[in-house]
């Protein structure tokens, strides 16, 4: 029953699983982020107290979930690959890392166009805010590292452990953020059973935490592709695969 | 010959400060950066010793930080250009024991130092002497947990050309929650209220990396001088 799990260690095995999830991937996030876009833009009702400016949650939330979601994967292809020496953590590792330091990116970008008519400012100190401020530092962090060792190997291991490192300071970083007074609202989606948010407002939303996973799922398998056959330049089945 | 492991870390540890002894300007410049930093503050902002009390703990704790971090540079760094470092990788002890040892003895001779010489830049600053408890406790417990997570950050960057400034974006990422609780608990006892909370919170870090980090800052260095 493990077979399965010892063939995704297999570079040329996992090329051709990427090269054949990613249209399904891709084609199932059209669908989904395209009705999440059109409920939650044009017929979710305006919110009561944030009137349409409380749109914005429908790329915001998706984007900081998954900014946390990635760097997690990350750390645990990283963790694999160190601990069981498959070459295949590192590709997904470093193939993962632009796409989370980007949504994260994108999460602190529409934090700030919400913060604008909700808050009065474009940035606040808020625990929120700077824990997310933080994950693209450590981003930054794992991928400038790997990128600084000549021995792409090397590097690779490096990014790993560091990665691993960042992750265990995640939740720590983010309670000690935490201590500061909150301007961010607090959680609404999370309360399971009973969520504060109108049904109306909640599909879409879930729908585009839908989606954004499967435009991870689609942009890691364009870039693992990439990854492996850059890291497989040398061997004879990335000659064949690339002729055909 | 044969060592035990307590004993080859107290040997080490010794090595370490009598090496730093003999080489005192590595000790005196981040403790002259520290208060170079701590200058710049008061003549960048103000003359005004209410205003500078209110930000002192921070700008106490930034310039810790920052001149703590300087030090991290020549924590494995002289060893590994002579080849010493493999020579202990290689001695037989484990390399969680030789970094640990390696990493005490340079809190001692650079954390350690920061932290006796705070006091005068607190005066400075203007952070009351009913403070100073506060102030010590929270730096050396604050510069050990930086000492170790800086170990990990060393030990990754060792042999990169221009890892210096990519040891400070790696550490310093992960030293915020330190300064966060560090300039908190400095702050609550300037103003007087209780910094008790603050305070553990710091010795809760400070024994979480303790024990845990190095093991990571010794894979950190099988990574890199393999």
């Amino acid at each position: 029953m493990w077979t399965w799990f010892y063939k995704l260690a297999s570079p040329p095995y996992v090329y051709g699983v990427a090269a054949a999830l990613m249209p399904w991937f891709l084609g199932l996030a059209v669908l989904t982020i395209g009705y999440g876009l059109i409920a939650g833009l044009g017929f979710a009702p305006p919110d009561y107290q944030q009137g349409d400016a409380f749109r914005i949650i429908y790329v915001h939330v998706p984007s900081a979930w998954m900014s946390e979601f990635i760097y997690t994967t990350m750390a645990l292809a990283g963790g694999i690959a160190l601990i069981w020496r498959i070459k295949v953590g590192h590709a997904v590792a470093a193939a993962s890392a632009p796409i989370g330091a980007s949504l994260t990116l994108l999460a602190l970008v529409t934090g700030s166009m919400w913060g604008k008519p909700m808050w009065g400012t474009y940035w606040a100190w808020d625990p929120r805010l700077t824990s997310e401020l933080i994950l693209l530092f450590l981003y930054v962090g794992v991928m400038s590292l790997r990128s600084a060792f000549e021995d792409p190997a090397r590097g690779d291991r490096a990014a790993a452990l560091l990665a691993v490192v960042g992750a265990v300071n995640v939740p720590i970083i983010h309670y000690s953020v935490v201590w500061w007074n909150s301007l961010h609202q607090g959680a609404t989606v999370a309360k399971l059973g009973k969520p504060s948010i109108a049904g109306s407002m909640l599909w879409p939303l879930l729908s585009m935490f839908v989606g954004f996973m499967l435009f991870y799922g689609a942009v890691l398998c364009l870039r693992l592709q990439g990854e492996v056959l850059n890291r497989e330049r040398q061997s004879a089945w990335v000659r064949e695969a690339i002729k055909s | 010959m044969t060592v035990g492991a307590w004993e080859a870390f107290w040997l080490i540890v010794r090595r370490e400060m009598r090496l730093s002894f003999r080489r005192p300007e590595q000790l005196l410049q981040p403790l002259v950066f520290f208060l170079i930093v701590t200058t710049l503050f008061p003549l960048g902002l103000s003359l005004q010793l209410s205003l500078l009390r209110d930000i002192a703990p921070g700008v106490l704790w930034v310039a810790a930080l920052l001149s703590a971090l300087l030090s991290l540079d020549f924590l494995f760094k002289s060893d590994a250009d002579d080849g010493t470092l493999e020579q202990l990788a290689l001695s037989g002890h484990g390399l969680t024991v030789i970094v640990a040892a390696k990493t005490l003895a340079h809190w001692l001779v650079t954390g350690l130092a920061l932290v006796l010489v705070s006091p005068i830049v607190g005066t400075a600053l203007g952070i009351p002497v009913d403070a100073f408890a506060t102030m010590l406790v929270s730096l050396a417990l604050g510069t050990l947990t930086l000492s170790w997570l800086g170990a990990i950050g060393a030990g990754l960057t060792i042999g990169l050309r221009r890892g210096n400034v990519l040891l400070s974006l790696i550490v310093l990422p992960l030293a915020m929650p330190l300064l966060i609780f560090g300039a908190g608990a400095t702050d609550r006892a300037v103003s007087g209220t209780n910094a008790a909370g603050a305070l553990y919170l710091l010795a809760a870090l400070c024994v979480f990396t303790c024990t845990l980090a190095p093991f990571a800052a010794a894979a950190a260095l099988r990574i890199t001088l393999e």
